[in-house]
Formats: structure tokens, C-alpha cells, sequence
């Protein structure tokens, strides 16, 4: 079986003197086209687990693959390489940069790429934004718009060099009913469409019902 | 600052010349007693040793000069004849020291032209019993141009001269007491023949060459010669520390600078910490990151250097043109300024290399911002 994502015994500890176990053996695999989402307590460990997974923390025991090849050990260049093509990445808060426009936002990672030229970046990011449906926004400075509109443009953005995987740490979990059930159809959309894996943190029952599978953790334990 | 050393640098090197031939007056080098062979291996004592008896006067100076003005290195030579005078006043006589010069060959070798402020060189030369009197002189006697004055040798005879020109160095001491007539009219006075010669003073091309010559010169002549950097040691030193003084003060404001944009850079970077999280989060690394503030910092340090230069070229240009009159240098009558390329280049460069170091600092704090524990944060 081959997975887009897969861990093989992950334990994280904080602190030093007394380090605080907060990860435990954790086994996760991803296959191509799975929507998981994970869910648990808040303190369970579900933020901790998912930068383990998105390259950003390095700091833990035991093994990260992606694709089949291993990804603990490698160095900060590469880990950055790997999230700029590989993994798209969204936050629980909207984080763009406030100063830039909508496109300039999503474009950025591709222009980080440059594995192609700046119109045609250009172009494909206004596509995915008309194909979000907020063409109308192109334009528009990235601190001037909604926090609805905000969290999908981010998607945009971790769309834009085509990974495959996304990553979401309760993308919905600022968001009201309307915007929220909005954002779980583009991801589910997403998946059917483009066979795009994607793995969730989410506090809601609902939504993760309507996942393909869902993790529990408990006290930094994998319980289902 | 530049502007003012040269000045003062012009003020005595060109009177100054690279290398002065005299007769000084001092001791034997050997003593007779070196002489005796009996006290070969003896380390003698001499109590009162006498100068040798020797004339002021240049043996074969006028040979010298004709053979010095042959010597590539030797841009001109030119005789001089110095004495000690009385200048006379009723019954007041003022010591002062009269200098014997061939004009013309004088004012192409040294700027004395410019500091001849009534007068000119040719109304020396035209008037047989002229002198050029120093501008102290005429002062303490109440002398002006046109009129005569009665100079008194050591001997004590009397020749009235008529005053030409007057002669204002900028260095009190000089004008106080120094005063210029034509080599014949010395000669004349002391009652010397025309190769009564006591000074040479020597030009170079090129000042470097001045230490190798000295030598040279003392053994082929047998007379003594001073060198340019003997006699102005005493005025480097001067100079050395107003320029060390210069760069103190504009390396302090420079570090001060230094200090604002390492501030700068340090809030900024606080302030962008969600900013360089996201762009860590979505695939840019620490050296892009860090990239970013340094070229920023470049930016700050290039247009704020080039600004500054524009303004330092216009405060210059400003001060310029504001009148400055000093008597004791009365060739100038604005502030001096020097604009040389290459300062302003060591200022780029230095403004450069200050903001680099400054911003260093800071963006390779932003180079390793944990965007997890920032993200975490929120
Ligand atoms: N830097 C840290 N040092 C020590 N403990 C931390 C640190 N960051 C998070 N924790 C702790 O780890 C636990 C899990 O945090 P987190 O992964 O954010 O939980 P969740 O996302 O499931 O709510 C929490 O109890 C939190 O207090
Ligand atoms: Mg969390």
C-alpha cells in the first residue's frame, strides 16, 4: 500500500528538564484522494501533531513519509522546498499578508517555485480564484476583505503550485455555519475533482462525519 | 576640515622649500683629538666644544646652481642671500631679517606671488633699491608703498630702500620681521661679490624623492641640507589630527546611524512576525527571509547614502560661497571646501557597510523565527 502521507512511531516531548510527553507512537497513513479528518479534545495534541506533518516542526522522534520517501532528517532548505510544492497548509486564523493584494497573495508560493513565468503564475492564480468564486476579488488589498472570503483565499494560495496534500488546522473554525459548511464543499470538491488528499483538524461532529475517515487523540494518543 | 588642511598645508609647504641649502653654523664632526692615533681605543671627552670658524656664505654657489638646475629630479633652484637687518625709524631700530632672492625665479617656484598683497613681483624687480617689506613692518612703522625705509647692517651702515610691495605670509612671525629685495641689493649692502650666496633653496617634481637627494646633495656640495619633512614634522602632526578628528566625529555619526536602522529593523521585524510565519509556513526559507530585510536594509542604506551625499554636496556648495577673511590668509575669501570624489565614495561606502552591519543583525534573528511557535501564539 502506498501513502501520500504516512508516520511511523511519532512521539514529541516539550521542555527539558522535565519533558512533557504530549505525542505518543502515533502511526497515521494518508492514501491519495482520503479525506481524514482528526478530531479531539483541545490540548489533545491535534496542532502539535499536524506541524509535525506539514515539515514546519522537526523537533520529534521517529519517522515522516511523504510520498514513500523520508522526511525526517532533511535540512531546512529541502523541508522548505517540500512545503512550497508538496503540502498546502491552512491556518485556523486567516493568514495572509495584509499589506499585499488577493492575487499577490496567492501567488506567492508559485512565484517562490518559479517553475514558471510571472504571467502565467499570473493567470492561473486568477483562474483559482474565479474557479473559488472570488474572482471579484482579485484586485482587492488582502486586509479589506471578509474573514469567509480570507480563509478561502487561502486555500487559493495553497493550491496555487497544485500539492498533494492540504493541510488544515480547523480551517472552519473561525467561521459562521454559512461560510463554514462554503469552505468544507470547496475542500470536498477538491477532492473528488482533482484526487487531492487532504487531512483536517476539526472541533465539528458534523463535518467530520462527512469525511472519509477521522482520527481521535487523547492525551497525545491515537484512540481510533 | 579637508579644505582648511590644505590651506594650511599650502600656507607653509609653499613656502617652504623641499630642500634648503645653508652653511649651518655647528661643531666638527671630528674632533682633533680623533686624529691622534694614540687615543685610538680611548672614548674622549671634550668640554665647550666651539662651532668650527666657518663662513655664512656657500662655497661655489653659483656652479651648485647651474649644476642643480641640470639634475632631472631638480624642478628649479633658486639663490638666496640672508641677513640680519635693523629697520630704522627715527631712533628706533627694529630687528628684522632681509632675504636676498632672484624674484622671477622665486615666484615660479613658490606662490609668493599670492601672498604679495600690495605690489607686484615685477616692481621688485624693476626698482633697483626696492624691498618687499613684511606686512608687520610696515605696520609697527607706519610705512606704505612708495615710500622709503632705512635698513641698518650688523655693521652698522645705513642704505635707505625704497618700499615696492608688500608682503603678507599669514604667519605673524614672519611678516614681523622678514622682508624681500633683489640678491644684488643684499650683496651690495653687506659690500659681497655677486657670488655671495648663503641659501639655496631646492624644488622637486616629486616631494618623495626628497629624503634619497638630501644626502646626495650634503656629500657632493659639502654643505648642510634640511629637508622638507624635517622642518614640518612639527605640521603633519597637526594635520594628522585634524583628519583623525574628522573621522572620529563622522564615524561616531555613523554608528549612531548604525544604531537607528538596527532599531529599525528589530521593530519591524517584531512587527512582521505573522508575515515571516506565513512565508516560512508556505515554502519560503530562513535565507529568503533573511534576503528580504537585508535588501530592504540595503535599500534604506543605498538611498539614504546617495541623499546624504546630495546634501553634504549642497551644504558644501552653501558654505562656499560664505565669505571668510582672516588676516592671516588673505588669499582666501570663502570658506575653503575641498570636493573630492573619493571622500565622497569612502562616505557611500562606509554609509554602506554601517547599514549591512546594523541590519545584519536583525534579519538573522528573522532568519530563524520558529513559524510554528507563531502560529502556535495566535
Ligand atoms: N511550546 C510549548 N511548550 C510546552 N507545552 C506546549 C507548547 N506548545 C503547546 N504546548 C502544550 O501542548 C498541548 C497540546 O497543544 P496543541 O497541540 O495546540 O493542542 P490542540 O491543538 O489539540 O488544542 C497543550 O496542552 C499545550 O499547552
Ligand atoms: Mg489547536
Amino acid at each position: 500500500m502506498s501513502y501520500i502521507l504516512e508516520t511511523k512511531n511519532i512521539n514529541k516531548f516539550f521542555g527539558k528538564e522535565k519533558p512533557f510527553h504530549l505525542l505518543k507512537d502515533i502511526y497515521i497513513g494518508v492514501q491519495k484522494g482520503e479525506f481524514t479528518s482528526i478530531m479531539g479534545k483541545s490540548g489533545s495534541g491535534k496542532s502539535t501533531l499536524l506541524y509535525i506533518l506539514s515539515t514546519m516542526d522537526t523537533d520529534y522522534t521517529g519517522e515522516l513519509y511523504l510520498q514513500n520517501e523520508l522526511v525526517t532528517g532533511k535540512s531546512q532548505k529541502q523541508l522548505s522546498y517540500i512545503r512550497n510544492k508538496k503540502i498546502g497548509f491552512i491556518f485556523q486564523f486567516h493568514y495572509l499578508l495584509p499589506e499585499f493584494s488577493v492575487l499577490e497573495n496567492v501567488m506567492l508560493p508559485a512565484k517562490k517555485l518559479a517553475m514558471k513565468s510571472a504571467e502565467q503564475i499570473e493567470e492561473d492564480a486568477i483562474d483559482l480564484l474565479k474557479k473559488l468564486h472570488l474572482g471579484h476579488l482579485v484586485s482587492k488589498k488582502a486586509s479589506k476583505i471578509s474573514g469567509g472570503e480570507k480563509q478561502r483565499v487561502t486555500v487559493a494560495r495553497a493550491l496555487i503550485n497544485e500539492p498533494m496534500l492540504l493541510i488544515g488546522d480547523e480551517p472552519t473554525g473561525n467561521l459562521d455555519s454559512f461560510n463554514s459548511e462554503n469552505l468544507f464543499q470547496l475542500l470536498k470538491n477538491l477532492k473528488e475533482e482533482k484526487g487531492l488528499s487532504l487531512l483536517m483538524v476539526t472541533h465539528d461532529e458534523d463535518l467530520a462525519k462527512r469525511t472519509d475517515r477521522t482520527i481521535y487523540l487523547e492525551d497525545g494518543r491515537i484512540i481510533k | 576640515m579637508t579644505g582648511l588642511n590644505t590651506i594650511l598645508d599650502d600656507l607653509i609647504l609653499n613656502q617652504v622649500p623641499h630642500i634648503h641649502l645653508c652653511n649651518e653654523i655647528k661643531p666638527s664632526e671630528k674632533q682633533a683629538i680623533s686624529l691622534y692615533k694614540d687615543f685610538e681605543d680611548a672614548v674622549p671627552i671634550i668640554h665647550s666644544i666651539k662651532p668650527k670658524q666657518n663662513q655664512k656664505k656657500i662655497h661655489n654657489a653659483l656652479p651648485i646652481l647651474n649644476d642643480l638646475e641640470k639634475n632631472k629630479k631638480v624642478q628649479g633652484a633658486t639663490p638666496q642671500l640672508q641677513t640680519q637687518i635693523f629697520y630704522l625709524s627715527g631712533n628706533i631700530e627694529l630687528g628684522g631679517n632681509l632675504v636676498g632672492v632672484d624674484i622671477i625665479k622665486e615666484s615660479k617656484l613658490s606662490n609668493i606671488q599670492d601672498y604679495i598683497i600690495e605690489g607686484s613681483i615685477l616692481d621688485l624687480k624693476n626698482t633697483e633699491n626696492g624691498i618687499l617689506l613684511g606686512a608687520g613692518v610696515v605696520e609697527k612703522m607706519s610705512l606704505s608703498v612708495g615710500r622709503k625705509v632705512i635698513v641698518s647692517t650688523a655693521k652698522g651702515d645705513k642704505f635707505p630702500l625704497k618700499v615696492v610691495g608688500i608682503y603678507q605670509s599669514g604667519i605673524a612671525d614672519i611678516d614681523n620681521i622678514q622682508s624681500y629685495t633683489n640678491l644684488k641689493t643684499v650683496q651690495r649692502i653687506l659690500g659681497e661679490a655677486e657670488n655671495y650666496i648663503t641659501d639655496i633653496n631646492i624644488m622637486l617634481y616629486d616631494i618623495s624623492d626628497t629624503p634619497a637627494l638630501v644626502g646626495v646633495l650634503e656629500k657632493k656640495y659639502n654643505v648642510s641640507a634640511v629637508d622638507i619633512n624635517q622642518m614640518n614634522a612639527q605640521f603633519e602632526t597637526g594635520s594628522n589630527i585634524r583628519n583623525l578628528i574628522t573621522y572620529a566625529v563622522s564615524i561616531t555619526l555613523l554608528i549612531v546611524a548604525g544604531f537607528g536602522i538596527y532599531n529599525i529593523q528589530n521593530m519591524l521585524i517584531y512587527e512582521k512576525m505573522n508575515d515571516i510565519a506565513i512565508l516560512k509556513a508556505i515554502g519560503f526559507s530562513g535565507s529568503d527571509v533573511q534576503w528580504i530585510f537585508l535588501s530592504q536594509a540595503t535599500f534604506i542604506g543605498v538611498s539614504g547614502g546617495i541623499l546624504g551625499l546630495i546634501v553634504g554636496l549642497g551644504l558644501s556648495r552653501l558654505i562656499d560661497t560664505i565669505p571668510f577673511k582672516t588676516e592671516a590668509l588673505p588669499t582666501i575669501t570663502t570658506y575653503p571646501i575641498v570636493y573630492n570624489p573619493t571622500d565622497y565614495l569612502i562616505g557611500l561606502v562606509f554609509a554602506l557597510l554601517c547599514t549591512f552591519i546594523a541590519a545584519y543583525f536583525p534579519s538573522k534573528k528573522a532568519r530563524g523565527i520558529d513559524p510554528v511557535q507563531i502560529i502556535r501564539g495566535n
